[in-house]
């Protein structure tokens, strides 16, 4: 049986013990946590959360803070930064470039060598992407085929700590529901940081980035979402703006 | 700028755990005990030209130390005081891991830590260097030579850097009334250095969880971390250098310095024996 | 021609030690009031620089260090960059006027050593291969030099890593442990340090148990030494905890008004 040392949602720091216990009984969800000998400590300031799930304790941690690293599967919001033969290079506020090949925008065969590129995706364009693979020997490689990706073009892109998105979401997609029912707003986010949203007005606009303002400084908090919804309100009806007629 | 190095030589993978497995069973790659130091020679007064010098081979590793000397006025707040200087160059030619160019890091930090394992107990005391107080003193240039690198630079230089002052003797210098200069005949040496306390160094590297002592270059390179402990003739702790990106516990700590402590008599046999060789030719 | 110079004191002007009588026993009392294992007044800020991913502001008495992080970001020029881990670049360097006599800009010497001793300490507890073929700088810029300048430099600069978010195995604290006149004192000042007759700054990851940075300039006995590192084991925990706090109250301060 595995000894916790820690209440479930509380901040630790990095080398703060978590947990002690036998390999067989602790399962680690996360590469932020580490097992030294028969303790399991923190790598990162973040909140955990512990559960007990068919006699195993597993553990993960949520970072509070910490650089966006690609994962396969991620949905991400990219800045076209170069423009290739055959591929862009993408930022996506992360140490690593993503790279867009050619194949993964157009369908049918494209002679690059005739046609420039630069037509179908620009410098400073930005895109809703997916990460199809990431690995240590390459730059992750990423696709606007699916189904709902592609160029954005109306609206506004926010930047927050990447480490937010969760918080953002909320749990089953809670918070970010009861914004976009609040605002009628469109708001995609993706977990590299950056948030696509695009309102009626520029009133609703503002509102939407102030709430996701206040959710970065209260990420760790409860019963945020509640507290959202109410701010909303109120600034909706300080501004006389309608967002739910 | 300090910036991680990128890995020496390769050690390929067969070899690392070959070695690793050997240490277990206290065996190291050379056929050497865990706490054996390799054929160590010293040869003092190498280079007739320099008023004090040797070269040491610590198994392969090959270190020459040259000792120089002038007459410069006295540093400002230490008016009563000659002066030490020294310097290590890891000569190209050593490893094809070295780069020309000014000393790195490495070099660098071996420089500063020899220089503070003679100062710190005042090997050579250096009040009494001097010629004429605030005006003219002796200047002591120690500089270390690494000709071949097959591990463990501190203990060879060390080594090498003792033998030398052991061997150095101050060449004559007549004051030239007229000038205020001191002119220095080269050709007459006249009085040895005077030596207090002799010091060496050993160095401990930690291989996964074993302690050695004398790491090779091949030791150095899968070693997490060395200590560099630096022992005199009376048995004190006289300057400490934890080295590389690994950690040491408090038992290995203990364990290190116990194993240090043990084997500078080793080192500071063979100097004595080395300084006794060289008095019985004269 | 040297025009002036600093007065130097001569060795009969110093006295760092002064014995009391203590419910019938001696006790050694530093020139600057402390007991021998008192440490100085110490302050830690984090998150005190915009632009940086993560910064701290450390002080151990008048002794003031300032440590940023930028980073995990991409390896410029691209040779440098390591194939399955990140790649730390370390700076410790006094700015000129922090020291009696106004130190020149160009590195020193000393400045070179003590990078390379920072960068080791904390690279064994940077989980490096999270990060593959990227870069994290880190820099400490002494601002005020009392003694302790490595030891504040590498705790401010773990508190500016954590705040920048890269992962570590456990948290980095130093102090320098000196002797003076025959007495072992914890968190040596520059008096003690430049007349006493040891100095040893030691760092830990006090969590794992793990000594990352140890070096000595001075003489100690075998029994000195095991002194030494005990009462500078006492003086990191001290130090951690504080770090600890420090972190924490950047994240809770918000919380506080919540009712849970």
């Amino acid at each position: 049986m595995a000894r916790i040392f820690v209440r479930p949602r509380t901040i630790v720091v990095p080398g703060e013990v978590i947990a002690e216990g036998e390999e067989e009984d602790i399962v680690l969800l996360s590469p932020l946590l580490e097992r030294h000998g028969n303790k399991i400590y923190a790598s990162i300031i973040g909140l955990v959360d512990i559960r007990e799930d068919e006699n195993k304790t597993k553990v993960s941690i949520i970072p509070l803070v910490g650089a966006y690293i690609p994962r396969p599967g991620d949905l991400v919001i990219g800045l076209v930064e170069d423009v290739g033969l055959t591929h862009w290079v993408i930022d996506i506020m992360s140490p690593y470039k993503a790279i867009l090949p050619l194949q993964e925008v157009i369908d049918r065969p494209v002679n690059s060598a005739i046609v420039n590129i630069k037509k179908y995706l620009d410098v400073g364009d930005y895109i809703l992407a997916k990460i199809t693979a990431f690995d240590r020997l390459r730059d992750p490689i990423i696709t606007i085929k699916q189904e709902g990706l592609g160029r954005l073009v109306e609206g506004t892109i926010i930047e927050v700590q990447p480490t937010r998105i969760p918080r953002i979401i909320g749990k089953s997609k809670s918070m970010i529901n009861m914004i976009r029912a609040e605002t009628k707003c469109k708001i995609i986010a993706a977990q590299n940081g950056r948030i696509f949203v695009n309102c009626p007005n520029k009133e609703l606009e503002e509102i939407v980035f102030l709430a996701i303002r206040k959710i970065e400084a209260e990420a760790h908090t409860t019963g945020l979402t509640d507290r959202i919804k109410e701010f909303i309100r109120e600034e909706k009806r300080r501004r006389g703006v309608e967002g739910d007629g | 700028m300090s910036i991680t190095p990128s890995p020496g030589t390769i050690i390929p993978k067969i070899k690392k755990y070959t070695i690793e497995s050997l240490l277990k069973e206290g065996i190291r790659a050379d056929g050497r005990k865990l706490n054996e130091i390799r054929r160590i020679k010293i040869i003092p007064n190498y280079i007739e030209r320099a008023e004090g010098s040797s070269l040491v081979e610590l198994g392969s590793t090959m270190v020459l130390v040259g000792v120089k000397t002038d007459i410069v006025p006295p540093f400002p707040d230490t008016p009563e005081e000659g002066v030490l200087v020294v310097h290590a160059e890891f000569v190209p030619l050593a490893s094809s891991t070295f780069e020309p160019g000014p000393p790195d890091e490495n070099a660098l930090e071996l420089a500063r830590v020899i220089d503070r394992s003679l100062r710190e107990v005042k090997v050579i005391p250096l009040d009494k260097l001097v010629l004429e107080p605030k005006k003219h003193v002796w200047r002591i240039f120690v500089d270390i030579y690494v000709l071949n690198h097959d591990g463990n630079l501190y203990d060879a230089s060390m080594l090498a850097t003792m033998a030398a002052l052991m061997n150095t003797k101050l060449p004559k210098a007549v004051k030239d009334e007229d000038t205020d200069i001191f002119i220095i005949e080269r050709n007459e040496r006249t009085t040895p250095l005077d030596i207090n306390y002799k010091v060496v160094t050993v160095t401990i590297a930690k291989i996964n969880q074993t302690i050695i002592v004398d790491p090779n270059y091949e030791e150095e390179q899968l070693a997490s971390a060395r200590l560099v402990v630096a022992v005199d003739d009376q048995e004190r702790i006289v300057g400490m250098q934890k080295i590389g990106m690994g950690y040491f516990t408090y038992d290995e700590v203990e364990k290190s310095i116990k194993l240090a402590l043990e084997k500078s008599k080793v080192y500071l046999n063979e100097l004595e024996n080395s300084v006794r060789r060289e008095s019985t030719k004269e | 021609m040297l025009r002036e110079m600093d007065k130097q004191k001569s060795s009969a002007e110093i006295k760092l030690i002064e014995w009391i009588e203590e419910n019938g026993e001696r006790i050694p009392i530093r020139h600057d009031g402390r007991r021998y294992d008192e440490l100085r007044p110490i302050s830690m800020k984090v998150g005190v620089l915009e632009n940086a991913d993560g910064s701290a502001f450390v002080e151990y008495g008048r002794t003031r260090v300032i440590a940023a992080v930028y980073g995990p970001k991409e390896a410029h020029p691209r040779h440098i960059a390591l194939p399955d881990r990140a790649v730390i670049r370390c700076r410790y360097h006094m700015a000129p006027f922090s020291t009696t006599e106004r130190k020149s800009p160009a590195p020193t010497r000393r400045e070179i050593e003590l990078s390379k001793v920072i960068r080791e300490a904390l690279e064994s507890i940077i989980i490096v291969e999270l990060y593959p073929r990227t870069l994290i700088d880190i820099y400490m810029e002494v601002l005020q030099s009392d003694g302790g300048t490595r030891t504040a430099a590498v705790t401010a600069a773990s508190l500016a890593l954590a705040d920048a978010g890269i992962a570590m195995r456990d948290l980095v604290a130093g102090v320098a442990v000196g002797k003076v006149e025959g007495v072992l004192v914890l968190d040596v000042d520059e008096e003690e340090d430049m007349y006493g007759e040891a100095d040893m700054p030691v760092a830990m990851a006090p969590s794992l148990h793990r000594i990352v940075l140890l070096q000595l300039n001075g003489v100690l006995s075998h029994e000195e030494f095991r002194e030494a590192l005990n009462l500078a084991k006492k003086g990191i925990e001290a130090i951690y905890k504080m770090q600890k706090e420090v972190l924490l109250s950047k994240y809770t301060e918000i919380s506080k008004e919540e009712v849970e």
